[in-house]
């Protein structure tokens, strides 16, 4: 290992420079962190941890709670993620492994450029579009037929908990979609083979496949999906009617963390509500990293057993 | 080490030419806040550097609350707002300020009924009880007695507001308070509120798609909103008992109706005003300034700014749907800007 002095030079102030910059990215996490909590004390001193429970939201009378906002998010987020992660699946092996040529192509291009929308076309499209079409299609004969069930309890208005669901839904797809393509591809044609030249059926073949390898792939893609359904904001305070009460009724407006304080921070002259509001960024910038740190954690513990079961 | 020397040479000339630019460029007056009047304000700092190439507006309308922290914090020349200052936030201010009022503007209800056209008359009672989720269907007694002609739609009345915080909801819930008792002591008025029922849409627009794409909806907008868009507006039982159409000159009505009551710092509430004519929920629009300036010239150029949006600026406030200050309040706030000085010297 015999060097020049001037290239080891290079190669310190390469390696510095490069951590400089890793290290910059974390310190402004912790700077994020830090500042949030500071502009958040105020409400935390006044509410402590009843701000997690509490469900008023009252400028007026500067009462504060989370409560609706947690569960907005958590729902939407949550229903999402259920219609989104089938589909997504399914699509990305008829993709990889049905479709004819021809159409692979097109098919994945056009559902990666999903992505590509911005939010608030998406949600000038929920309104005009899709709130209308769920509200007198779904919505009102499920009111009327299986109304006794909570979840579908009228009355319909039209902008919903269902509606923001469907629609981050369909914002997610892209994500899913694309790396659960990626996870397939990487399963080596052999085992496939190995699977069909032993009298498996395809759906067998998916099944031992996709079971074997994939699952950690999907996993993943699926964990990346809900870090942009936790976070969307404009799209979801379009179409979600912006009521802050936590209601079982999926029909039912509801709120979501990212939205109020989009919706609020303008115009909030009054100390607590506007620390409130930091406070509920906060939360958010918590959940969101523990649901990425538990992802992390679960993911490395099905790739151990994954890579055991080979 | 040479290279070195080039870069700071380079940095210092382009130094220079930044100065030097400077100090050839017209005077720039920051402002920040509501945005309600921002349409407006644009075409009159427009319309002001044309006639006045020597001073330039930058505005920023980032909201009402947002200019009062901006002006509070002295990073801007003007803070504009849509709502008064409060006591407790005056207090924080450094120095004592001015509530310039330059326009007026109507929060007016909308409402999306099949077979009912527009004009469907409202009393102060209703509106407040529908708001406050009692009257919950069109077909109420308490609606029908007050629309003899037409026959009201056995259908769910569908509450829309803002669910961002705004002056438009501040006006709106201050009349609501005003002549209410119940929503006085349920709800009260602010920028955001704790709506008793409905559902929430962001900006003007926000409510406006509501109310169009759910039958049976009502919600509240601004008057150039309901207009641009064509739609169906409500008239509302004022304080002297006539039903009122909003329009420009009910809204200018409602100023002129108060202008004799009108208290020195204009920090004046127009909901529920006087007058056979005036619309009920009007508000004044301000701008903030201190009354004693830091910088002369920027003093001077505000003032002289403020003078000419009173007079030659109201002209300009009909076209973009904004009704202009009655003859009474121009001539009360002529009088104030002369209290705007520099080192005790007014600049008038």
């Amino acid at each position: 290992m015999a060097r020049k002095t001037g290239e080891n030079i290079k190669d310190l102030l390469f390696e510095r420079t490069t951590g400089g910059f890793a290290f910059l990215v974390l310190f402004l996490a912790v700077l994020l962190f830090a500042v949030l909590l500071r502009e958040s004390l105020p409400a935390l001193r006044k509410f402590g941890a009843a701000f997690l429970v509490t469900g008023t939201w009252d400028p007026v009378l500067e009462k504060f709670g989370a409560l609706p906002f947690i569960y907005g998010t958590v729902i939407s987020s949550f229903l999402a993620i259920l219609i989104a992660l089938p589909l997504s699946v399914g699509a990305a092996i008829f993709i990889n492994e049905f479709a004819p040529p021809w159409m692979k192509t097109p098919v994945s291009f056009l559902a990666e450029l999903l992505a590509a929308i911005p939010s608030v076309i998406y949600g000038l499209w929920g309104i005009f579009v899709l709130v209308p079409v769920l509200r007198d299609v779904l919505m009102k004969p499920a009111t009327k037929y299986l109304g006794w069930i909570p979840l579908f309890k009228g009355p319909v208005y039209g902008p919903s908990m269902l509606a923001a669901g469907v629609l981050l839904s369909i914002m997610i797809i892209p994500f899913i979609l694309s790396v659960s393509r990626e996870v397939l591809a990487t399963v080596p044609q052999r085992q496939k083979e190995a699977v069909l030249s032993l009298g498996g059926t395809r759906w067998e073949m998916l099944r031992i496949v996709i079971g074997q390898h994939c699952i950690p792939g999907i996993f993943g893609a699926t964990i990346l999906g809900l870090g942009r359904a936790l976070g969307e904001t404009m799209a979801v305070t379009m179409v979600i009617g912006n009521r802050p009460e936590a209601l079982l009724s999926l029909f039912q407006p509801g709120y979501s963390m990212a939205a109020v304080i989009a919706n609020e921070f303008t115009e909030a002259v009054g100390d607590v509500h506007l620390s409130s509001l930091v406070l509920i960024g906060l939360i958010l910038f918590t959940m969101t990293l523990a649901v990425n740190l538990a992802a992390k954690w679960i993911l490395t513990k099905m790739v151990a057993r994954a890579s055991r079961g080979i | 080490m040479k290279k070195f020397c080039g870069v700071t040479a380079g940095v210092l000339a382009m130094l220079a030419v930044v100065s030097f630019a400077s100090a050839a460029d017209p005077l720039t007056i920051n402002g920040a806040g509501a945005t309600f009047p921002y349409p407006l304000y644009s075409k009159w700092f427009y319309e002001y550097s044309n006639a006045n190439p020597g001073v330039r507006f930058n505005y920023q309308s980032i909201g009402s609350g947002g200019g009062i922290k901006q002006i509070t914090a002295g990073t801007v020349n003007f803070g504009a707002t849509d709502a008064p200052m409060t006591e407790e936030a005056m207090k924080k201010l450094p120095g004592p300020i001015l509530h310039i009022p330059t326009a007026l503007g109507a929060v007016v209800p909308v409402y999306n009924l099949d077979g009912v056209p527009a004009g469907l008359k409202l009393t102060p009672d209703v509106l407040a009880g529908i708001y406050l989720g009692k009257i919950t269907r069109w077909n109420d007694p308490k609606i029908a007695e007050l629309n003899k002609t037409v026959t009201m739609p056995n259908a769910d009345i569908v509450v829309a507001h803002r669910s961002d915080g705004s002056g438009t909801t501040d006006i709106f819930t201050n009349y609501l308070a005003t002549v209410n008792t119940e929503w006085r002591a349920k709800v009260g008025r602010g920028p955001s509120v704790n709506w008793p029922v409905g559902i929430g849409g962001k900006g003007n627009e926000g409510v406006a798609g509501v109310v169009k794409q759910i039958p049976g909806a009502i919600g509240y907008v601004e008057l150039a909103y309901a207009k641009q868009n064509r739609m169906k507006v409500a008239s509302l039982r004022n304080k002297e008992g006539h039903f009122v159409t909003p329009t420009l000159e009910a809204t200018s009505a409602a100023a002129a109706g108060m202008s004799k009551s009108m208290p020195a710092d204009f920090r004046v509430s127009l909901v529920d005003a006087p007058g056979k004519e005036s619309w009920p929920i009007s508000g004044l629009t301000w701008i903030l300034v201190y009354k004693d300036q830091k910088d002369e010239a920027r003093g001077k150029a505000m003032v002289q700014f403020l003078k000419w949006a009173i007079r030659d600026g109201q002209k300009m406030e009909a076209a973009l749907d904004y009704a202009a200050l009655p003859k009474p309040v121009v001539e009360k706030v002529d009088k104030a800007l002369k209290q705007i000085s520099f080192r005790g010297k007014s600049l008038y």
